[in-house]
Parts: C-alpha cells; structure tokens; sequence
C-alpha cells in the first residue's frame, strides 16, 4: 500500500550521510559488539552462580555420604534399624535419634496446627481491620526469633512449671486412661520428649500461622462474598470455601513446618534431656538427630563415632529433603490451581 | 489489502522512511499480523488505529524489533528503514534502537535522577565531556517542552515529576539519542486531559525533525495530530491514507463503521 | 428450619471463640517469652557485657570476645553471601524461565531454604574442618554464609519479577545492553526491595548456633584470627545455659536479651525502612 504516487516517490536512500561518518560509525559498531560480548559474559556470569546453588544440594549429599562412609560400611542398612549408641564398645544405630526426631515433630503437629489454624482464621477473617497488621506483623517477628530463645526459654522458664503443675495434672487426667495413659507415666521432671515437642510447637506456630493465612489470603474475595450473601456464617465460608479452596496450600504449610521441626536444633536439645534411649512414657529424656549432633559431634574423637553422626544427618537431610520437596510441590499445586481459575 | 491508495493532496515530495513489505508477525503459532505492507514517510507523523488486539502495537514493535526480548515471537518480511532490511539477522538491534526511539504506554523514568534519565540513553553511543552532555540534556529537556519545569530539579528522581512530566521526559530520554523515527505506543492514555494536550504539542513540533509513527486507541487523536493514519483490525491492514481523507471519506465499509462509532 | 439455624450459628460462635482463644494463646507465649527475656537479661547488661571477656566458671566477665566473634563472623558471611545471592537471583528472574536450569535451581534453593542449619554445618565440617583438621572462624562464616544464600536468592528474584516489563522494554528501547537494563534499571528499581532480603539474612543468621558448633566452635579469648576457633554469641549462650553456673547462666541470658533485640531490629527495619518502588 503505497501513499505517494509511485513516480513522484524517492526512496530514502541516505548513505551519503553516513560516509562522513563512516569513521564514527565504526567505532560505535565496536562498542556495540563489546556490549554484547558483556552481555554473554554476564548472564554466564549469573548462571555460573546459579548452577553454585543448584550444586549445594548435591555437595551435601555427597559430602555427608563421604563422611558417614565408615559408618555406612560397618553398618550397612541395619545402621538405621538398630537401637545401640556406645562409643566405649563402637556399636552405633539411628533408631534412638530418629525415635525422638520423629515424636517431637509429631507432637510438635499435633499441638501446633490446630493453634496456628485458629491464628490463621482469626487473621483473615475475624481480626479487625486496625488490628491486622500489628498482629500479622507480630506472628513474623515471633517465627523470626533465633530458636536458641526458645530452647533456653524452655529449659529454664517452661520446664519447672510444666514439671510442677502440668505434668502431674496430665498423669492425673489422661494418665488413668489405658494404653494413652502409658505416655503420661514417670517422674514429673520437667525434660524429656514431651517437653520437647511443645517446645518445638510453640517454636513452630508462628511460621506455621504466617504460611496459612498467606495461603488464606488467595481466596479470591468474590468468591468468600457469594457465599456470605448466600446467609452462610463466618465458621461455614472457612469449612467450605476457604479450606477446599487453600487444601493443597495449608498441607503444603503444614509440611514446611514439618521439615523446620524435624531438624531444628536448639529448641529441642535443651529441654528433650539427651539420652539415647525409647521409652514408653513421653515424660522420659530422649534424644533427636539433631540433639545427638548438637551434643556429641564436637567431643566425638573416633572416626566410627564421627562417620556415625555424619550419617545421622545423612538421614535427618533426606527426611526433610522428602517432607520439603512434597511441601513445596503442595504449594505449587496451588499457585497452578490459582493460575488456572483466574 | 490490494487497494493502493494515491491521495491526491499527499505531499509528493515527501521521502519513504520506513518501508514495511509482506510482514507477517507469529506469537508461536497464532498469526498476528497479516501480509502488511506499507510505507511511513519521513518526517510525518503517522496513525495506526483501531480496536484492541488489531495487531497495532505488534507493528508498531516491529520496527525496532522489540519482540526480540520475547522467544517464541518471530517476523516475516521486509522492514526497510533507509532502504535497508532491519529483520535481517546480521542487524545489529542496539544500533537499530539507536535510530529508532520509543515511548511507552505508561510513563516509564528510569530509577534515577532527571538528568541521568537523559544520559543514560547518549552514554550507550557518545562519550561526551561532562559539558557536552550538559548541553545535551538541556537540550533534550527543551525538545521535549519540559527544560522549564526540571532545570532546576535535574538531580532529582525521575520518579518525583508528575505523570504528564514524566511522559515528557521519557520522551526527552528518547530524543536525546537523535534518533530518526519516534515510535509512541499509546503516549497520553495513562495521562489527564492538559497532560495529553502537552503531548501532542510537542508531537506536533518533533515532525520537523522525526519520522514519527504512533499507535493510539483514541480517534480523536489520531485526527488532530497525524498527518497519515492506518486502520487495522484483526492482523490486517485495512486502509491506510491521508488522515483528513480517511476521516472524512473512508475508502472501506469496515473503515467508516469503525470511525463512526458502529464498531465494538 | 430454626433449629438448624440455631445450630449453624452455635458452631460458628464456638469455632470463633476457639479461633480467637488461639490468636490469644500465641500472644501469650510471645508476650511470656518477650518479657522473661528482658527481666533476666537486663539485669546482666552492663558496661563488662561489651568490654570484658567470657569469664570462668567462677570469675567475673562479660562477652566481649564472644559478640566481636559473632559480628567477625556474620559480616564476613553477609559480605560473601550477598553478591552470590543476587547473581544467582538475577539468573533466575531474568533468564530462568526456559530450560531446566532456572526452575531446577529455584526448587533447590527453596529446599536450602528451610534445609536444617545444622546440615549445613556438618556440610563444612566434612568438606573444610576435617580436611584442614582445626575448627576456625572461616569455617563458621562459610556455614552462615551458606544459609543466607537462598535466602538473599528468593529475595533478589522476587523483586525482580515486580518490575513492569515496560520498564525493561523502556531501556531495551534506547538500544541499552542487557547487563545495562538489569544492572542500572531493573535491579535499581527495587534496591530497597533486595535489601530486605539482605536484612533479613543478617537477621536469621545472625541467631543461628547449630551451624557453628562444629565449626567455629568457641573460644574462651580474644580472638581475631579467622583461621582459629572463635567465641560467638549463640554458642557461648548455649554453652552458658547448661552450665550449672550462676554467672555463666545469667550472662547466657544477657546475650540472648542482646540476639533478640539485634534480631527483631534488623527484621522491623527490613519490614518498615524498604518498600519496593515500581510505578
């Protein structure tokens, strides 16, 4: 589609310019071609730092495989089912540790979810609108604070009191029952994997709390609305709105709690008493994987000793590695879902 | 569209800038642009219009081939912008966006102050003394009609002038690279009615030295400031002419419905 | 139909109550463990706190050498942790959307993020304390190093992704090179945002003590050398509190009063100081 008339018309040609310029133009081409060459450069640069991260994970695993090689060599798969830990006689299991790892996170669940649910849904839906930020804001800061507050917290603080009225109401109550009423026996001292695993709760809640009412806040608010104009009540939107909606991002923050409670450290390794051992009652002193590390891994001199705490958190990493990795697919399933509906 | 137009008042005199020859234009498979041909002479202002999504931003980005930034986006065709193929792949697109300037639908100053605003543009192709890029900052700023309300804030973010000014001064930052063509995607939508008018004024007075192409949604823009307008809908080139002409006396039914209001 | 109305708005009364009754319960833990804090460890701060040495069990002291070691420490880490974490972020935000690299490594580095900090300091004694045979002040700041890298990552790349594509394509436009637009324009437009990011790196590492058990360990001296053990805050808190010593106990809680404050400053000025801005 031409404007002009086709006679009328001069192609612009404008070299003649340009041969003046010739000189200039040149050089200009040369930074241009430099410019690109940086640019190679820089996103080579970037991606070398990249694939550093995406190597991190790898190292580690390689790295504690080649730690923990004594051990795993000695030991083999029995390493993990077996309940010894003596170093006077060098006989080394896992079973002990990831006893106590695996029932001071569940307790730690146990008490925490239904707590960090009801801070999520009073964030969300009930707390009034000048309370929202102060109080967002402050379950933050509680999940910023260093674990090691927590830890010393529980053990001077939490510990007696729990030991002087807690324990021998819970004995009292709960310890009638039969079966349960096994977890509540002993003497009330305040330490032990029951100790250990509110502490671990209370330590859990604001991170668990903050994951769930982000999670909340991506219900769309039509859709909360329709089903308020319908008559339903603030409890009812939760149960079948919000919840169906988020399922896949609440159990997704629910297992990145998960995954900090299982490895965390200081919390745990000052009130959960270190001693390697499963006993029937809750109230009894245990030890987590990452106590045992805490614990053992600067004084451990022999090389079996050593290896087997290494391949202790050989075992603790691909634990969380699996409870993360099916945390953040959850997550991911609903930042797609929310994708897809809108 | 084989309809070739020859309007009769269009300036004979007028050189061909930009020369645009069975484009096609792919977002992966989904065909946007539709054999376009066309030519954008120089120094003229020159109207694309029509309902969203009619492919003329697309075309619009063509021609400093802004859709490289986007894989999966790919042109076919000729671009000849002083008679040379600008789609060929041994151009050299930095030196291409040096010739060919573009503003944005939103104003978009970059995070720092007016005067850096300005010479971040002319440090990518002149090494000036700090005297020589003073003068080419005041300049600019005077170019884009907005010297008088900045000169004596220059150190100051970009991001502290008012939506209106910061249009200007995206426009300064583009001037001041002397390009030869002004791309303008929508320049004053995001803007308030005296905003826009500023704009368009000094639209008006860049023709004197700039090839200048420019893609608005409003009608009533396109009649007051081009010299040419094109009217596109759905990837294709539908007419294109004298903007008096077209206005008054469109060629096509699809044309007139458009400009009369009859359309979407 | 009254009935069932009744029942519905009993249900929704008791879960309210019970929603609220949780919000009241975390406040209390925040409030009860906040202000124990401060009641133990006020009375352990004083001028010997910030000049004097750990002591002996049975002497006088303060932690001198113990937050010297810690800042050594953190600030190195920060210093190596942050330059890495925003290239590797850049990558992510700006060329990691095709391939399998980009979306393989965010994965990962979101799993590093919440990977057990005492991991991290097995990693380093396996990889640097065993081969070198002496735990050392490098060892500890490799380790901090290590978790405040995905952290400053997930950071950089989220801001990023707020800049408007129309800012990029803006100086795209004027021909800019790519580094260009992201270095001067992109990465500048939300600066404050990736600071954030640095901040609260500082913050979370900055109370970590399993990572430096086995690597820094502690030191009961002053110490400057990075190539030897040194003294660090939270380890001397953790060693202090499960001393049976008095003072060691009541100096444990000093230092935990001071993490505590360090901490939540830093995560208050992250939160109120940087707000992104993209307009």
């Amino acid at each position: 589609m031409s404007l002009t008339d086709g006679s009328a018309l001069v192609t612009s040609n404008e070299t003649s310019r340009y041969v003046s310029q010739e000189q200039q133009l040149a050089t200009l081409t040369r930074r241009l071609a430099l410019q690109r060459v940086l640019d190679g450069l820089f996103r080579k640069t970037t991606l070398f730092f990249a694939l550093f991260v995406l190597a991190m994970l790898a190292a580690i695993i390689a790295a504690l495989i080649y730690g923990g090689y004594p051990a795993i060599e000695k030991f083999g798969p029995g390493f993990l089912t077996s309940r010894a830990w003596n170093p006077v006689t060098h006989e080394y299991g896992a079973l002990n540790a990831i006893y106590g790892t695996v029932v001071t996170s569940f307790i730690a669940l146990l008490i925490g979810v239904p707590l960090s649910f009801g801070i999520a849904v009073f964030l969300t839906e009930l707390c009034p609108v000048w309370l929202k930020q102060p109080l967002g804001t402050a379950v933050e800061l509680l999940a910023g604070i260093p674990s090691i507050i927590y830890g010393i917290w529980g053990l001077f603080v939490f510990a007696p009191i729990f030991a002087e009225y807690i324990q021998p109401f819970l004995t009292r109550t709960v310890g009638a029952i039969p079966v349960i009423g096994e977890l509540f026996q002993g003497p009330p001292t305040g330490i032990g994997v029951l100790a250990a695993g509110i502490i671990l709760a209370v330590m859990v809640i604001p991170f668990i709390a903050s994951v769930m009412r982000d999670v909340f806040e991506v219900v769309p608010g039509v859709l909360k609305e329709s089903a308020y104009g319908l008559g339903a009540t603030t409890w009812e939107v939760v149960r079948n709105i919000v919840l169906p909606y988020t399922k896949a991002g609440v159990v997704g923050g629910i297992m990145l709690g998960l995954g900090r409670a299982l490895g965390e450290t200081m919390a745990v390794t000052f009130v959960i008493g270190n001693a390697p051992k499963i006993a029937a009652s809750l109230y009894s002193p245990g030890n987590s994987i990452a106590s045992t590390l805490a614990n053992e891994f600067a004084e451990a001199s022999d090389v079996l000793h050593v290896s087997s705490l290494i391949s202790l958190g050989l075992v603790l990493f691909l634990i969380t590695l699996i409870v993360l990795t099916l945390a953040k697919l959850m997550l991911a399933q609903l930042a797609k879902q929310e994708g897809a509906r809108t | 569209m084989n309809a070739v137009l020859r309007p009769a008042a269009s300036p004979a005199s007028t050189n061909v800038k930009i020369s645009v020859k069975n484009l096609q234009f792919f977002y992966g498979s989904f065909q946007s642009l539709k054999n376009i041909n066309l030519e954008i002479p120089e120094r003229r202002i020159t109207a694309f219009i029509g309902p969203s999504g009619c492919g003329k931003s697309t075309l619009l980005r063509t021609f400093n081939r802004m859709y490289d930034l986007y894989p999966g986006q790919r042109a076919d065709g000729e671009i000849l912008l002083n008679g040379k193929n600008i789609l060929e792949k041994d151009q050299d697109v930095n030196l291409l966006r040096a010739k060919v300037g573009m503003v944005f639908q939103k104003p978009t100053p970059f995070p720092m102050s007016i005067y850096d605003n300005i010479a971040f543009g002319v440090k990518l192709y002149e090494r000036l003394s700090a005297s020589e890029m003073d003068d080419r900052v005041e300049w600019a700023l005077k170019k884009a009609a907005i010297w008088d309300e900045v000169k004596d804030k220059l150190k100051q973010s970009g991001l502290s002038l008012s939506g209106g000014q910061q249009q200007r001064l995206c426009i300064a930052r583009a001037v001041a690279v002397r390009p030869e063509v002004v791309l303008l995607d929508e320049p004053t939508s995001a803007l308030d009615p005296i905003s826009t008018a500023k704009i368009e004024e000094l639209v008006h007075e860049l023709k004197e030295d700039y090839t200048i192409a420019m893609v608005t949604h409003n009608m009533q823009q396109a009649a007051r400031v081009s010299d040419f307008t094109a009217y596109m809908y759905l990837g294709e080139l539908v007419e294109y002419g004298v903007t008096s002409e077209l206005f008054i006396k469109p060629q096509r039914k699809e044309t007139e419905d458009y400009i009369t209001g009859r359309f979407g | 139909m009254n009935s069932i109305y009744r029942r519905r708005v009993l249900v929704n009364r008791v879960s309210l109550v019970l929603a609220f009754a949780a919000m009241a319960v975390g406040m209390v833990f925040l409030l009860w463990i906040l202000s124990v804090l401060v009641f133990r460890g006020i009375g352990g701060i004083n001028m010997a706190v910030f000049t004097e040495m750990t002591p002996s069990p049975t002497g006088a002291g303060g932690l001198a050498n113990a937050i010297f070691g810690s800042l050594m420490m953190v600030g190195f880490a920060t210093f190596i942790a942050t330059p890495i974490g925003i290239l590797a972020g850049i990558y992510l935000a700006e060329f990691g959307n095709r391939g399998w690299v980009g979306p393989t490594t965010r994965f990962i580095n979101d799993i590093l993020l919440s990977a057990p900090s005492i991991i991290i300091g097995l990693f380093i004694y396996a990889v640097y304390v065993a081969q070198v045979r002496h735990f050392s002040a490098w060892a500890g700041t490799m380790s901090l190093s290590l978790l405040a890298i995905p952290v400053v990552v997930r950071t950089t790349e989220n801001m990023l992704r707020l800049v408007p594509a129309s800012l990029r394509e803006a100086a795209t436009a004027l021909g800019a090179p790519q580094w260009k637009v992201i270095l001067s324009v992109a990465l500048r437009a939300v600066g404050g945002g990736v600071l954030t990011g640095v901040l609260l790196a500082v913050a979370r590492i900055s109370g970590e003590t399993a990572p430096l058990l086995f690597t820094a360990l502690n030191n009961q001296f002053w110490s400057a050398d990075m190539n030897a053990p040194m003294a660090n805050l939270p380890v001397v808190i953790f060693q202090f509190a499960m001393s049976p010593f008095e003072n060691w106990q009541s100096l444990a809680w000093a230092g935990a009063l001071l993490i505590t404050i360090f901490v939540l400053t830093l995560n208050i000025l992250a939160r109120t100081l940087f707000v992104p801005r993209t307009s």
